[in-house]
C-alpha cells in the first residue's frame, strides 16, 4: 500500500504538517517495501487552491491513503473522487504515525476545514 | 479636469472609519452627483439617501462546466489555472466553482471542446436616484468569495451618470478595493487619527502610490490632541483636506440614517471646503501633468 504525508522537511525524522495543502513536502511510503521518498509541494506558493493542486499532485503518485492531521474541504474533496481514503494523525511523529496506520490504529479523518485560500485577505 | 468630469474614490484601511459618511456627504453637497456603493458585502449608502425608485439587475459570473464524456483526461486545464480551481482523477474533472475566478482559459486550452461556459448569478446592481443624487449600489450574494465581478459591472455604469462620482470603497487594500479605484481620476484616504487609523491609513496609502493615483487625505472623529495622524502624513507630505470633529451631534445624525449636511450648517461648511480642496487638487495635478 502507498500512503502519503505533508510533512515539514524531507527527512524521515522530520515532523508531519500541520495542514494538508499547504506543507512544503509530501512523504510517500510503501508499506510493503518500507521505501520511503519525499516530493515537494509545488502548490505551497499558489495564492489560491493550494489544496487542490497538492491534492492533484498526490493523487498523480497513485496512492491509497493519505495521513494528516487535517485537511481542507476542497482537497478533501479531490482526494476521496480519486478514491484515496484520508486517516487522522494525532502523533507528529512520522514514524509513530506509519506504525499506528499499520497496525489499523488511525480512525478516518471526518472533519475538513474549510479552504484557507481567499481572495485577498480583506 | 473640472468638478462636472472628476471621479472620486473614497477609502480606507479599516472598515468604521467613514468612508460612507464621507462618500454620501460629498455626493449629497456636490448636487447633481452620482453615488457609487462599492462595498458590496455590505452596501448601506442608499439608506441614507432613501430612494424611492431603484431598479434591479443581476449580475452573472461565467463557471466553466464539464461534459465528460469528452474530456479525455488531458489535464491541460488543470495545469493552466493559477487558482487551482480544476482537479482530475479516475472520476473525471473536478470543478471548484468558488475557486474560480472566472478567466475563461480553461475553456479556451481544451483541446477537446469539453469545457463550456454557465452564468451562474452572483449579486445584483440597483440603479436608483434621489432628489439630484444618482446611485448605484452592488449587493453581492451571500456566500459569494469574490466581489470584484459586481464592481466591474457597477464601475461600467457610471460613465453615463452625473459627474462627480462619487465612489464607496469596500475597507482594506485587497482586489476588490484595487478594482474600486480603478477608474477614479482621485482618491479620498479616511482615517482616523488614533495610532491604529494610521496603521490602516499606511495600508491605503501604499495603495493609492502603488496605483500611482492622486490622493488627499480626510481625518475623522477627530477629538483634540490626538495628531498621531497628523504627524504621519507631515512627515510623508500628505495632504489633509479636512478634519471632520468628532461629536456625538454628528454621530447621532449619521445613526439615524440623516446626511448631515442637509442638517447641519457647520458640517455642509466643511464639506463644500473639502470638494474645493479636491477640485483645487486634482486641477493642480492635471496642470503638473500636462
Amino acid at each position: 500500500m502507498r500512503i502519503v504525508m505533508p510533512v515539514e522537511q524531507a527527512s524521515s525524522r522530520g515532523s508531519i504538517g500541520a495542514s494538508f495543502g499547504r506543507s512544503p513536502f509530501f512523504l510517500l511510503y510503501e508499506t510493503e517495501t518500507k521505501e520511503s521518498s519525499f516530493i515537494e509541494n509545488s502548490a505551497l506558493a499558489n495564492p489560491g487552491g493550494a489544496g487542490i493542486k497538492a491534492a492533484q499532485l498526490v493523487v498523480d503518485q497513485g496512492v491509497n491513503a493519505v495521513l494528516a492531521p487535517r485537511c481542507g474541504e476542497n482537497a478533501a474533496k479531490v482526494l476521496q473522487g480519486a478514491g484515496i481514503e484520508i486517516y487522522k494523525t494525532s502523533s507528529r511523529s512520522i514514524e509513530k504515525s506509519i506504525d499506528s496506520f499499520v497496525h489499523g490504529r488511525l480512525p478516518l479523518l471526518e472533519e475538513t476545514h474549510a479552504g484557507l485560500s481567499h481572495h485577498g485577505a480583506e | 479636469m473640472g468638478l462636472s468630469e472628476l471621479k472620486v474614490a473614497v477609502l480606507s484601511g479599516k472598515g468604521g472609519t467613514g468612508k460612507t459618511f464621507i462618500t454620501v456627504n460629498l455626493a449629497a453637497v456636490a448636487g447633481p452627483s452620482t453615488y457609487v456603493d462599492c462595498d458590496v458585502e455590505e452596501p448601506n449608502g442608499h439608506l441614507f439617501f432613501k430612494p424611492e425608485y431603484a431598479a434591479e439587475e443581476i449580475v452573472t459570473v461565467k463557471m466553466p462546466v464539464v461534459d465528460q464524456r469528452q474530456c479525455t483526461g488531458c489535464r491541460k486545464c488543470v495545469d493552466f489555472c493559477r487558482f487551482g480551481a480544476l482537479a482530475y482523477s479516475n472520476s473525471g474533472l473536478m470543478i471548484f466553482a468558488d475557486i474560480c475566478h472566472s478567466c475563461g482559459g480553461c475553456m479556451l486550452i481544451c483541446p477537446e471542446g469539453a469545457l463550456s461556459e454557465n452564468e451562474k448569478p452572483m449579486g445584483k446592481v440597483r440603479k436608483w436616484v434621489a432628489e439630484n443624487v444618482h446611485g448605484l449600489s452592488g449587493i453581492l450574494n451571500i456566500g459569494e468569495p469574490s466581489g470584484v465581478p459586481l464592481i466591474h459591472e457597477l464601475l461600467s455604469d457610471m460613465n453615463d451618470r452625473p459627474h462627480p462620482v462619487f465612489i464607496d470603497c469596500p475597507p482594506g487594500s485587497a482586489c476588490a478595493v484595487m478594482e474600486s479605484i480603478k477608474e477614479a481620476d482621485y482618491c479620498v484616504l479616511v482615517s482616523e487619527p488614533t495610532l491604529f487609523g494610521v496603521h490602516n491609513l499606511q495600508i491605503v496609502w501604499e495603495l493609492v502610490r502603488l496605483f500611482k493615483k492622486p490622493f488627499g487625505v480626510v481625518l475623522n472623529k477627530v477629538l483634540p490632541g490626538e495628531a498621531m495622524a497628523e504627524s504621519f502624513c507631515a512627515e510623508r507630505g500628505m495632504h489633509i483636506l479636512a478634519r471632520i470633529p468628532f461629536t456625538q451631534h454628528l454621530g447621532l445624525l449619521n445613526s439615524q440614517g440623516s446626511i448631515a449636511v442637509r442638517e447641519d450648517e457647520d458640517t455642509r461648511a466643511v464639506f463644500l471646503d473639502l470638494l474645493k480642496a479636491i477640485s483645487k487638487e486634482v486641477h493642480c495635478e492635471a496642470t503638473a501633468h500636462s
